[in-house]
């Protein structure tokens, strides 16, 4: 064995560009499986068992410094802040009696109507690991996973509204995409005068924009954008957004509105998890061939 | 740079244990949480790391290893599987060819070497992104430069582990 060995000058395997190319078909077909098919994910999660405790080590440092921050708070901070929690609470406390009136009349006035009741969705709290190190995306990771039941879908908000989407579940992890990452899309409707349409992030922290808006659409700065809940995805009446800067120019068919998002996207620790959305019944199947001549000759009949 | 021992015959072997404990370390520099800027500004501490093992031991570090390693990056990113195995491929690859230039260069010359190798690495990572998501950040290009301004410091730090201490048994 000895000698065989130290006979082989040249026998060193396939030559580097083999290995090129061998590796980047193999990366390639990987990427196309991977983007197309999404059969890679269970292999994925297996692989983040082996990533998850590293990850968690290189997050210690700054968990510590945070927890040592607060431990060498001054207590005069302390006051200063127990004071004006206490206000806010009472003026919260004041504005809790008013909602629990008006979600009893809210009920009762459903009931009569024979609506589909809204449930009160049940919540998780979850808290962020760490953020996205990639800079194309906006992402976060929380630390409930399928071990918690967090399914991919499910809706994450803060304290005042919706900051994204669960878009990938590991065994102890969460993958939110932020309403902030490129052309991601949510339902929205005007809460002003019930005008429906679709938030669109930018990739940029702090930035929406609604596309497609026709000049002569009826929105102000300063409205408030909240979730429509059409198509099931996000529940009804969540805020979503407050509409900053209208450019409406002549030249082109549609307004340019930016929007900036109500909730922290990028400021907190702690989120909530909503789940249990009611299920829509199933969307009718288009069909494929002439459906869209079908709706055209139909639009024709009927006047 | 003259006192630097530039020949390799001054240098203790590297063991494996030394080789796999760097590209760790490395890995655990890249996922620290970066934000902001700085994320633009981050040094791809995995791809420098791999690019020295490609031109110092190009027969124990090579293009599988990168790949394997490329393979464990995306699962931490949560990027598509083989995006960042693509672009270390690519990466060991170049090491490996400029690896016999290398010895002969001092380490100002290495740099400008190593330069376009590692932005053809940034090149090809954001040209699978841009293909999959049709755009691109044009600040993510800002690590490559910090990427090969940190190869002096990288290459001097590797150097001095490796070089062999003076035992206090001789005398």
């Amino acid at each position: 064995m000895e000698q065989t060995q130290s006979f082989r000058f040249f026998n060193r395997g396939p030559s580097p560009a083999a290995r090129l190319v061998f590796f980047s078909l193999l990366s390639l077909l990987l990427l196309f499986v991977d983007a197309r098919y999404r059969y890679l994910e269970s292999a994925r999660s297996a692989l983040s068992i082996l990533t998850y405790p590293l990850q968690r080590v290189v997050a210690a440092p700054g968990a510590l410094w945070q927890q040592a921050d607060s431990f060498f708070t001054l207590q005069s901070n302390l006051l200063r802040d127990n004071a004006q929690m206490r206000q806010q609470h009472t003026v919260d406390a004041v504005q809790l009696q008013q909602l629990q009136v008006l979600q009893a009349e809210n009920q009762h006035l459903r009931e009569l109507l024979a609506v589909q009741q809204h449930a009160a969705y049940p919540m998780q709290l979850a808290e962020i690991v760490y953020v996205e190190r990639d800079i194309f995306k906006r992402k976060l990771f929380l630390d409930k996973g399928a071990q918690a039941n967090v399914q991919a879908g499910q809706v994450v908000m803060d304290d005042i509204g919706v900051v994204g989407q669960i878009t990938r579940v590991y065994p102890w992890l969460s993958e939110v995409t932020l309403i902030t990452d490129k052309d991601h899309s949510v339902p929205v409707q005007v809460l002003r005068n019930g005008l429906r349409t679709v938030v669109f992030g930018s990739g940029d922290t702090g930035d929406l924009t609604l596309r497609y808006m026709p000049n002569s659409a009826d929105i102000k700065e300063g409205d408030i954008l909240v979730t429509s809940g059409i198509d099931g995805t996000y529940p009804l009446g969540l805020p979503v957004a407050k509409v900053g800067h209208i450019e409406r120019d002549p030249a082109y068919p549609f307004a340019r509105i930016q929007c900036s998002p109500v909730a922290g996207v990028d400021r907190h620790r702690q989120l909530l998890i909503l789940s249990g959305l009611p299920k829509l019944p199933e969307r009718p199947e288009a069909t494929v061939e002439n459906g869209a001549d079908q709706s055209k000759r139909g639009r024709r009949k009927k006047p | 740079m003259s006192d630097f021992p530039k020949d390799q015959e001054f240098l203790l072997p590297a063991s494996n244990v030394f080789i796999v404990l760097s590209l760790l370390a490395a890995l655990l520099l890249n996922w620290l949480p970066w934000s902001g800027i700085w994320l633009a500004l981050r040094p791809d501490f995995v791809a420098l790391v791999l690019l020295y093992w490609c031109t110092h031991k190009p027969y124990r570090i090579g293009i599988g290893m990168a790949w394997m390693i490329g393979i464990f990056a995306d699962v931490a990113d949560a990027s598509l599987f083989g995006q960042h195995a693509l672009a270390y491929t690519v990466l060991a690859f170049g090491g490996i060819v400029l690896h016999r230039r290398m010895q002969m260069f001092d380490l100002r010359q290495q740099t400008l070497q190593v330069f376009p190798v590692l932005l053809l690495a940034y090149l090809v990572y954001a040209l699978v992104h841009w293909q999959l998501h049709g755009y691109v950040a044009w600040t993510y290009f800002l690590g490559s430069v910090a990427s090969a301004l940190l190869w002096i410091p990288l290459t001097l730090l590797l150097q001095v582990i490796r070089v062999p201490r003076p035992d206090s048994d001789d005398l």
